[in-house]
């Protein structure tokens, strides 16, 4: 396989894509909200149990392809505990990495596995699907109504 | 055996590596492999005349059309003027009146929405449209129903994606004012029954549009045998350039219809009292055109007409039938579109793969193909799939090509299953 297509479809990837992390749905949740990228045709409904500022729990569910699958699924075991502003925190640094935008002596290592992500940046017509769970989960803090459109 | 006999002969008569010849594009490698570009049905690539021909203008002739005395534009005017003769002759029309260049079948069938649909559809009328339009022919439509009060009425498909036509005499009524219909779909390819659907449309005194975006370069089209009332197709679909495309109109109705945009070249004169408008074809090409595009549409038209769109159905009708034997091998693909008729679109899911993920492996095996919902959503919900991966071949596409689409599926599936 290409180096490039290597790097953009790591194993992680392909075992997220496979068995996704938090697939289920939490069924009273404090927040929750829908995206959707009509690019490839993503959808997915972000689920969440916040309380006292704290991602207490995080379920999505949804179709799409293994770029946004996996980034969803790494997102949810990135974000649960943490604290409404941390993960706004790592969603900033995340967006900067698939952009490619993030600073050479910027710790990437602090993104833990969501590192493994970072092939997306040589993809700018994936970047959409690699961010679509990471917009949804600021609308959902956010607390707004519409769906999240990522054109 | 048989079959590879006819194969062979068609492309003795075809000279496939001529043909390739002619497109400059093709000889390119993606990611270090041959470019194997099959995402005709998005756009079609250009012969080097098409290329020259756009140059030469450019380089030559450059000038406004109509109204000038001078040199230049008297040869610009007269080479624009040309491409539409071109056209009207193409798809058999009975005059240049009836042949409007726009900037495309999106242009083209708004401006009969806002023309035709504003001075004849009002309150509690109806348009009646199919499950597999592409989104441009539904949503200037919705617009229409929107503003005039009106109702979108749609004729449904069943499962090898084909119109239930027997519903169609049901669907219509005292208030349906305008059928339109796309004469081939985008997504699956189909072939619609036109004729009949235009003979059932006129029993009723209801006007029809087709829209011949992905039809124009893979089928004879002969506006007065159809009886159609509108036609729409787009240049670049047609090995021409982007940005031009043809709006074709029965003379009486054109005449009826109110103009479309206000400006220069679509007057006859102006006060502040009043103005009147030019005549066909004109009252509708308001501003300067695509001159260009026009004149490159022209040339496209004579290539494809050299090389001949029997021969041109036949060699693709046998890359379509090679590519669906060969993907149908495939364990996991499921093909969506399965009509009788088809031109050659060969759309396709594969199990637990998402579409967009086919795409980006294929890229890297050179092979390029659309996915995603092809602009047809609603047939994408009757299909329950969000979206599609879609080969779509072209004349100058060959049967290695077919085996290297397989191959690369393969590859994938490998991969990502």
């Amino acid at each position: 396989m290409d180096t490039e297509l290597r790097e953009l479809y790591q194993q992680v990837i392909l075992d997220h894509n496979k068995s996704p992390r938090n697939f289920r749905v939490i069924e009273h949740p404090s927040h929750s909200s829908e995206g959707y990228n009509p690019l490839c045709g993503d959808t997915i409904h972000l689920y969440l149990t916040i309380e006292d500022g704290i991602v207490k729990d995080i379920s999505f569910q949804g179709s799409g392809c293994a770029i946004s699958k996996a980034s969803a699924s790494l997102m949810s075991s990135m974000i649960k505990g943490k604290t409404i502003e941390e993960a706004k925190k790592i969603f900033e640094k995340f967006q900067e990495m698939i952009t490619g935008k993030l600073d050479e002596n910027s710790d990437i290592e602090s993104l833990g596995k969501l590192a493994v992500l970072s092939g997306v940046k040589e993809f700018p017509a994936r970047v959409k699907c690699a961010s679509l769970a990471w917009h949804t989960l600021i609308n959902a803090i956010n607390e707004k109504k519409e769906a999240v459109t990522t054109e | 055996m048989e079959t590879n006999l006819k194969t062979n002969t068609n492309e003795k008569v075809f000279d496939i590596e001529k043909i390739r010849n002619d497109f400059p594009i093709l000889k390119q490698l993606v990611h270090n492999k041959p470019l194997c570009y099959l995402d005709n049905a998005a756009t079609t690539q250009k012969p080097q005349i098409v290329i020259d021909t756009i140059n030469n203008f450019y380089s030559t002739i450059n000038s406004n059309i109509h109204r000038g005395v001078h040199s230049l534009s008297e040869k610009s005017t007269q080479a624009y003027e040309n491409a539409r003769a071109k056209i009207k002759d193409f798809i058999n029309a009975k005059s240049d009146k009836e042949i409007i260049f726009t900037s495309g079948t999106t242009a083209s069938i708004n401006l009969v929405a806002q023309t035709f649909g504003r001075k004849y559809v009002s309150d509690g009328d109806e348009i009646i449209v199919t499950r597999m339009e592409h989104h441009s022919n539904i949503v200037p439509w919705q617009l229409l129903c929107d503003e005039k009060n009106a109702k979108l009425k749609v004729l449904q498909i069943n499962n090898k994606g084909e119109l239930l036509l027997d519903d169609l005499k049901d669907l219509i009524s005292e208030k349906t004012k305008l059928i339109t219909v796309v004469h081939v779909s985008n997504t699956l390819g189909t072939i619609n029954p036109v004729k009949e659907i235009i003979k059932i449309a006129h029993q009723n005194n209801v006007p029809v549009l087709l829209d011949a975006a992905q039809s124009i370069q893979h089928i004879e089209i002969d506006v007065q045998e159809l009886d159609c009332d509108f036609l729409a197709f787009s240049g670049h679909k047609i090995y021409g350039p982007t940005g031009i495309g043809i709006l074709y109109g029965k003379e009486n109705l054109l005449d009826k219809m109110p103009p479309f945009m206000g400006g220069g070249d679509m007057i006859s004169k102006v006060t502040f009292e009043g103005t009147t408008f030019n005549e066909l074809p004109f009252k509708f090409e308001a501003g300067t055109s695509n001159i260009a595009g026009a004149i490159g549409l022209g040339a496209a038209i004579d290539y494809v007409h050299s090389i001949g769109i029997k021969n041109i159905k036949e060699h693709e009708t046998n890359l379509l039938n090679a590519a669906t034997g060969a993907v149908k091998e495939i364990p996991g693909i499921k093909i969506i579109g399965n009509a009788k008729e088809k031109t050659s679109v060969l759309s396709f899911v594969i199990d637990n793969i998402h579409p967009h993920d086919i795409g980006t492996f294929l890229d890297f095996e050179g092979v390029a193909i659309r996915t995603g919902h092809h602009c047809t959503q609603p047939l994408m919900d009757f299909f329950k799939v969000p979206a599609t991966s879609r080969a779509s071949f072209a004349f100058y596409n060959t049967f290695n090509e077919v085996e290297q689409l397989t191959i690369a599926l393969k590859k994938t599936i490998e991969v990502l299953s």
